[in-house]
């Protein structure tokens, strides 16, 4: 069998990277992370008769300096693993921007196919495209392609099959010499002699483009000169500098300005010369741009914006009831079944109080959180959450964060049903450190779709008459909430200096079917996997601590002889003698319950939480809640059910929590706010431990999220109570 | 010859320079402001910032203190 050729995907984000690697590789992808950073790596399969490539999806960037680590990661990736072939997709509506980054390729010297993506949408804007003067002109092919309806992939992948196989030229490098201006000409002429002369970094990058970079004061590449070759770098770096000085004594300006000024120069000469003709003016305003007059309008926008994200509500938990009553259903019948099928003892306990009640508790919401991802892929895939950061910048500003915070709020449950997981890993696009860590350290304070089911439960049970607005403020709430601790904590731990928010606002688009599938399907995938791999250990291991040691023999012979006591007293089957046995054997599982590890440890802690208004059996939830937010809701149910034995009893867990004594719409209310705000699940931990670097910031983020929940949620109750609640 | 933040609406210009270096200089020119680029305020986000950009036919915003580091020739 032949050698599968490795091929990258690099481009500019909105350039269509994402639909053409769908279209390429289908669903044979494999989602990872580059080593020792957190951008995300997608790998692809693609196979059209003999012809076999392993596709890398590069994060997408608008260059290949060191301004964030996506461009890190592409370059590294480029210059490490040395693909066979890249493939450079470009706007052919944004022709100038997008071959920004070609011609760093080109310097990069990498063997190029450039793909020429939406020249349906140029068409319709009027454009012409000389796709064989522009493939003549930068010496490498060009391919027109249309990636949402996979028009010309063929030709696109026999030209990176003859680029990897070597049959066509790599880049001629006379022909993309990009000048830039004499006095940086002479510097750059300097330094790549004596880098060719002691052979620096020689095989990774050309040794021009060293060059470039080091007079661009690229911080990566100088760190890695430095390390190198601290002798020569020194000496490089001394005629940059002088370049530098020389540019700023007599054009007040720096190195890296001229630079990207000739670029930019570079691709106008070659655009200038016929290839690309506009029918309309060019500026002239498209559909999009009017769509854009009413949804970002000073006054409609922000109400449409409310409106689109209260409609989701609506849209989710309405379509979602009948398949999650289904779900529900499937894991009763198969409850019964076990329970029909086996006899009475640890393993069938174990199996229907562990692992059914804990994983069909979490699938069950499986259709809610499908819906609510598909809702967030429609937005993110048609261009409005761009918007929406648009739109929120101003405010998330004075909160000290960047209007890109906003993605990760959203993804992380902004929009309720979304996890802290990716939420967390969705903060590598900001770039400073400081704004990066805020989000950080307050994107678990969203609603993520873990919440939901114990939103849903206490809501339910509590404020069944307005649930979709109690939903909806807790969304509300949970904003507020992370703002401020956001401010709290950029004026405090967190001080300094705001970063760039420069960004694109892309054309509105249809979402591709195709899209949306994968997109909402890989989520989905994430919230199952979870369910199907973490939450069956901790529901087993909460099982174990809930079971074990059990009632003590002393204890046991107590509650035997008070059974004794009834059945000398009364009937066999009698009405009055049933209900006390049945009276007996609730508190009898009480006590057991009281009396395992997770009830010691939840009591032992109701010494603080009666200030909240907490029992034990909330307390040990909301430890099982540690473990994963969704746990909260199958370890009410198992302490429950455990409680209170009797088979018969069918109610939901809901009416049971309405009808107990312990429970008050002031108790739900405090539980659903500590709920909401106290320590990550340690999923999202071990995420954040990663991201910022440091265990210390993970630790800090549980103690200071858990100190935050309890004061709102004795507040709250306290104050209630005062109110006569 | 103005600060883009002092352009209005609909008011078009050409960028002279771009005078900031470091990251938001180099943000700024890799996103394609750079000198000779023509620009129109497409317009501003409802708190009145950040600010809308047409450039060859397509939309970039940014922050008006961003965009206190370009200056622009604007037509009348």
């Amino acid at each position: 069998m032949k050698k599968k050729i490795k091929l990258a995907l690099a481009g500019n984000p909105n350039a269509g990277k994402t639909t053409l690697f769908n279209a390429l590789t289908g669903a044979r992808q494999h989602v990872g992370n580059y080593p020792g950073v957190t951008v995300e790596r997608k790998e692809g399969e693609y196979q059209k008769d003999d012809f076999q490539a392993v596709i890398v999806d590069l994060p997408g960037t608008y260059s290949l300096t060191a301004y964030s680590e996506e461009e890190v990661v592409a370059r590294e990736f480029l210059a490490h693993e040395k693909p066979a072939v890249v493939v450079n997709i470009i706007d052919a509506a944004n022709l100038e921007r997008n071959l920004y980054l070609t011609c760093q390729l080109l310097e990069l010297k990498v063997p190029l196919v450039v793909a020429l993506n939406m020249m349906d949408v140029a068409k319709d804007r009027g454009m012409e495209i000389d796709v064989e003067k522009l493939s003549a002109f930068l010496g490498v092919p060009v391919l027109p392609i249309v990636a949402r309806s996979s028009r010309g992939l063929d030709d696109l992948m026999a030209a990176a099959k003859a680029m990897a196989e070597g049959r066509l030229s790599a880049p001629d490098p006379a022909k993309v010499k990009i000048s830039y201006g004499e006095d940086i000409d002479q510097t750059l002429l300097t330094m790549t002699s004596l880098i060719r002369e002691h052979g620096l970094l020689k095989g990774k990058y050309p040794a021009r483009w060293i060059a470039v970079k080091m007079v661009e004061n690229d911080e990566a590449l100088l760190k890695e000169v430095n390390e190198t070759s601290p002798e020569l770098g020194s000496r490089l770096q001394h005629e940059a500098e002088k370049v530098a000085e020389h540019l700023m004594q007599t054009f007040d300006t720096y190195p890296e300005a001229v630079i990207a000024d000739h670029r930019y120069g570079f691709i106008k000469g070659i655009l200038k010369r016929g290839i690309i003709t506009h029918r309309y003016d060019e500026n002239r305003l498209y559909t999009s741009d009017r769509i854009d007059r009413v949804l970002t309008n000073r006054f409609a926008g922000p109400l449409i914006m409310l409106g689109i994200l209260f409609s989701i509500y609506q849209i989710t938990f309405s379509l979602s009831a009948l398949p999650v009553a289904g779900v529900e259903a499937v894991f009763g019948w198969f409850a019964g079944l076990i329970d029909a099928l086996l006899a009475d003892g640890p393993l069938k306990s174990m199996l229907v109080s562990g692992v059914i009640n804990g994983v069909g508790g979490v699938l069950g919401f499986v259709p809610l959180i499908m819906l609510m991802f598909l809702c967030i892929a429609v937005l993110e895939d048609s261009g409005y959450l761009a918007r929406v950061a648009f739109m929120m910048d101003r405010i998330f500003r004075i909160f000290g964060l960047h209007g890109s915070s906003v993605m990760a709020f959203i993804v992380s449950g902004g929009i309720a049903g979304g996890c802290a997981v990716p939420g967390v890993m969705a903060t590598r696009t900001l770039r400073s450190p400081k704004e990066r860590m805020a989000t950080l350290l307050t994107v678990p304070f969203m609603n993520c779709g873990a919440k939901l089911p114990i939103m849903a439960l206490l809501i339910g049970a509590f404020f069944a008459e307005h649930q979709a607005f109690y939903m909806f403020s807790f969304t509300l709430l949970s904003w507020v909430v992370a703002l401020f601790a956001a401010k709290l904590l950029r004026l405090t731990v967190l001080r300094g200096a705001p970063t760039p928010f420069v960004m694109e606002l892309p054309p509105y688009r249809f979402p591709t079917f195709k899209g949306l599938l994968i997109h909402t399907w890989e989520r989905t995938w994430q919230y199952i996997k979870k369910a199907g791999t973490v939450i069956l250990a901790i529901s087993i291991l909460l099982w174990a601590m809930m079971t074990y040691p059990g009632l003590s023999p002393e204890k046991e012979v107590v509650f035997n002889h008070e059974r004794a006591q009834v059945a000398s007293l009364h009937e066999a089957g009698s009405v009055v003698g049933e209900k006390l046995l049945k009276e007996i054997e609730g508190r009898q599982g009480a006590a057991a319950l009281q009396n395992s590890i997770a009830g010691q440890i939840g009591v032992a802690m109701e010494k603080v939480t009666w200030l909240s208004g907490f029992e034990w059996r909330t307390n040990i939830a909301l430890l099982g809640g540690f473990a994963a937010k969704e746990v909260v809701v199958s370890t009410l149910g198992t302490a429950y059910s455990m409680g209170d034995t009797d088979p018969e009893e069918v109610s939901s867990l809901g009416q049971r929590l309405a009808r107990d004594a312990a429970w008050s719409p002031l108790v739900a209310l405090s539980a659903l706010l500590f709920m909401a705000f106290y320590a990550p699940c340690f999923v999202t931990v071990v995420c954040i431990a990663r991201e910022a670097g440091s265990w210390k910031w993970a630790f800090f983020s549980i103690a200071y999220s858990t100190s935050l929940a309890f004061i709102l949620s004795t507040g709250v109750y306290q104050v209630g109570r005062m109110l006569g609640f | 010859m103005i600060s883009l933040r002092r352009m209005a609406k609909n008011q078009r210009g050409t960028i002279t320079a771009v005078k900031v270096a470091g990251d938001l200089g180099r943000r700024i020119r890799d996103m394609g402001l750079v000198t000779g680029t023509e620009i129109t305020v497409q317009g501003r986000a409802p708190l009145n910032d950040p600010v809308a950009l047409r450039i060859r036919g397509n939309t970039l915003t940014l922050r008006n203190n961003e965009a206190d580091y370009i200056e622009v020739e604007v037509e009348d």
